[in-house]
């Protein structure tokens, strides 16, 4: 068998699919910031603290009221999304109008509020999230012991992508708001409700980063704080990918993740920053991303 | 409106200093992380404590008037140091607790040593508070890095897992952590079979984990701290390391971090605490009180606290004097028989010995409740849990 740098096939193989699995968060998390930013213009630096509201209502759901993992899968978005849809009717709309910087800074505020406040509640330990029962154990797949919960992660991550990806590219309701994020004066005229869709899909990338949340409850710490030290790093995959660019998002996501993966086992200790090195390259060579339209 | 208030000042100002002549006026400071990843293994839990302390010693019957003020130092050094001289220089503050993260207690160290004041450490860890960077003022009460690897590090080999892969958090704490276990580790005759550093914080340990699933360690043992722990536990039960045969060692670990895992995630972990809640009947009493009035269990952080108060208290009364020398002097030449940590004393070098458990991680069978999380494995004696003094690097301990 060929080894490449002392690494054997094996170990590369699976570290390959653990930055996959990686990756999944990754685009789904850039995907709801691409959506938002591609339809409405707003740069959501709230989606930290909506990724982390998505864990918690999946264990208060559990907590208080016994509701299990799948039904959290469904309801904490749903949730979620609806806080999101209150933010963007009692605050958001009234920055449209106004410079990228003015809804960057409220929902960079809202992110400090929520997690401060989730802090003061729950402190800064983190909660308890058991995988659930039918998804625990996993396949030996003979280069690696891959548990049954994170290819179940790659699954749904891959069917949410590529349905939102569908709906938004595909379909005549993604052609209509496409055409009201061009021109909205134009769209209404024709008699569609512009303002409710644009709330809708703040509502809906909300609950894409809540759904991330509730797919991350099981394997990660659930704190207050779990999405700010992700935040930055989707960011990152965002502009590589393109601002606003919906395909962009989901293939550096998943990409990225990998790049990130194989990085843990030839330099572990850059693997905290390789994402940030690509995106200074990607700026240098192609300011619009990878994926980006240029205009 | 005005006239009120400038009344209310006068009466105050003849009121205090008649009150002055009888009582001992002492100001304590707990300085700590009361918002970061430190908040709830110190935060507002320690100076709870600290009041408790003052409650239970009844210092008002005994001439001393004391007040218990709190910052948050977020776990700056620069920002622990401005908090530390401004409640020496001008808020009259003469004591300093708890202080976690080591960065920061270091600084907050030789600042009260100018001042001429008392620091009692409870929440870092770094042996160097009473090494090379030792105060003649500083008591360094709960844990240090040393203790936890000689507990951990040293009764994990012995039992029988030889071969070590450490998984350490890419910081200063974190490699001197892993440098003091690798030593006990050789030292119990052990072996070391590789290691990985990973970035602080990190979320996704998977491929670290697997990388020490590939080296065929024994024990996998992990030199880092707080959330980083938990996930890394998290991932590794996930991954089916522990199921096959591989056990992990937290090197360093609070009840508040395997609260957050709970039983079912954590179990048949082993680590070293100098306090565990459900130890004795006297522990048991005091967590009771901790928990009515904080909601939840006392970490050893907390714990600490209390005991350092009382023993400072303890010699205020004594001298009838707030001096930094004259206390430190006091403290250190007199034993202590503490509810929480059993007999002890502090080393000339600040260095305060008590006994430190070793615990392990109860399975959701033999749990009976949230907080019901440790079965007691061995106790180890003081003197052999904490570095000698000779050739610790305290120039002043050592010298005659």
């Amino acid at each position: 068998m060929f080894e490449l740098l002392g690494i054997p096939p094996q170990v590369l193989m699976g570290q390959l699919l653990l930055g996959l699995i990686n990756g999944s968060f990754y685009a789904v998390l850039s995907l709801g910031l691409a959506v938002i930013f591609g339809l409405l213009n707003i740069i959501n630096f709230s989606h930290g603290a909506q990724y982390m509201l998505g864990a918690f209502v999946a264990w208060m759901l559990l907590e208080y009221l016994g509701i299990n993992y799948w039904w959290a899968l469904l309801l904490a978005p749903v949730i979620v999304g609806a806080t999101g849809i209150v933010l963007e009717k009692l605050a958001l709309r009234r920055l449209y109008h106004l410079d990228h910087l003015y809804g960057l800074l409220l929902t960079f505020g809202v992110a400090l509020i929520i997690q401060g406040l989730f802090r003061n509640y729950y402190g800064i330990s983190g909660l308890p999230y058991q995988i659930p029962s039918q998804l625990s154990g996993g396949q030996n797949l003979g280069f690696m012991f891959l548990p049954n919960y994170r290819g179940w992660v790659v699954v749904a991550s891959v069917v949410v992508c590529f349905g939102t990806w569908f709906v938004i590219e595909k379909t005549r309701l993604g052609a209509y708001l496409r055409a009201a994020t061009e021109n909205p004066t134009l769209v209404g005229a024709f008699g569609i409700n512009v303002p409710l869709m644009i709330m809708l899909t703040y509502g809906f990338g909300v609950a894409l980063a809540g759904f991330a949340g509730v797919l991350a409850a099981p394997i990660y710490s659930v704190n207050p704080n779990m999405g700010a030290d992700l935040i930055i790093v989707v960011f990152a995959v965002v502009v590589i990918g393109g601002m606003g660019s919906i395909m962009g998002a989901i293939v550096t996501g998943f990409g990225l993740g990998i790049v990130e993966g194989l990085t843990k086992v030839f330099y572990p200790a850059g693997s905290a920053v390789v994402i940030f090195v690509i995106m200074a390259i990607v700026l240098m060579i192609k300011p619009e991303g990878l994926f980006g339209r240029n205009n | 409106m005005k006239k009120t208030i400038l009344g209310a000042l006068t009466v105050a100002s003849f009121g205090l200093p008649a009150m002055a002549q009888d009582n001992i006026e002492v100001t304590l400071g707990v300085l700590n992380d009361r918002s970061g990843v430190y908040a709830d293994l110190s935060g507002e839990g320690s100076v709870v404590a600290a009041r408790m302390a003052v409650e239970d010693f009844d210092a008002a019957s005994k001439g001393l008037d004391v007040e218990v003020i709190s910052a948050d130092h977020q776990n700056k050094p620069d920002i622990a140091s401005n908090i530390a001289r401004q409640w020496y220089d001008q808020d009259g503050v003469d004591a300093i607790l708890d202080v976690p993260t080591s960065s920061t207690a270091l600084a907050v160290a030789d600042i009260t040593a100018q001042a001429n004041k008392i620091l009692i450490d409870s929440g870092a860890g770094s042996t160097q508070l009473t090494g090379e960077q030792c105060q003649p003022t500083t008591i360094h009460w709960t844990y240090d890095t040393a203790a936890l690897a000689k507990g951990t590090g040293g009764a994990v080999t012995e039992a029988g897992d030889k071969k070590w892969f450490f998984l350490t958090a890419d910081y200063a704490f974190g490699h001197s952590l892993e440098e003091e276990t690798m030593k006990i580790v050789e030292e119990s005759g052990g072996e070391i079979v590789g290691s990985v550093r990973h970035p602080f914080p990190a979320t996704d340990f998977s491929s670290f984990l697997l990388q020490a699933q590939a080296s065929g360690a024994d024990v996998i043992g992990l030199a880092n701290a707080g959330g980083d722990t938990v996930n890394a536990i998290k991932q590794a039960s996930e991954f089916g390391i522990t199921q096959s045969g591989q056990s992990l060692a937290a090197l360093l670990m609070f009840i508040t971090d395997v609260h957050a895992l709970g039983a079912q995630t954590a179990q048949g972990l082993v680590l070293t605490e100098a306090f565990y809640w459900d130890h004795d009947d006297e522990t048991r009493e005091w967590s009771a009180r901790f928990e009515e009035k904080f909601g939840s269990k006392p970490t050893m952080v907390h714990a600490g606290v209390y005991s350092g108060t009382m023993h400072y208290l303890r010699a205020v009364e004594a001298t009838g004097s707030t001096d930094g020398d004259v206390v430190a002097e006091w403290m250190k030449a007199n034993e202590f028989d503490d509810p929480l940590f059993g007999e002890g004393y502090v080393r000339k070098d600040g260095r305060v010995i008590h006994d430190m458990h070793l615990y392990e991680v109860k399975t959701p069978d033999e749990s009976t409740g949230e907080w019901d999380l440790y079965k007691h494995v061995s106790t180890i004696p003081g003197e052999e849990a904490f570095l000698p003094m000779e050739g610790s690097g305290c120039a002043f301990a050592n010298e005659s």
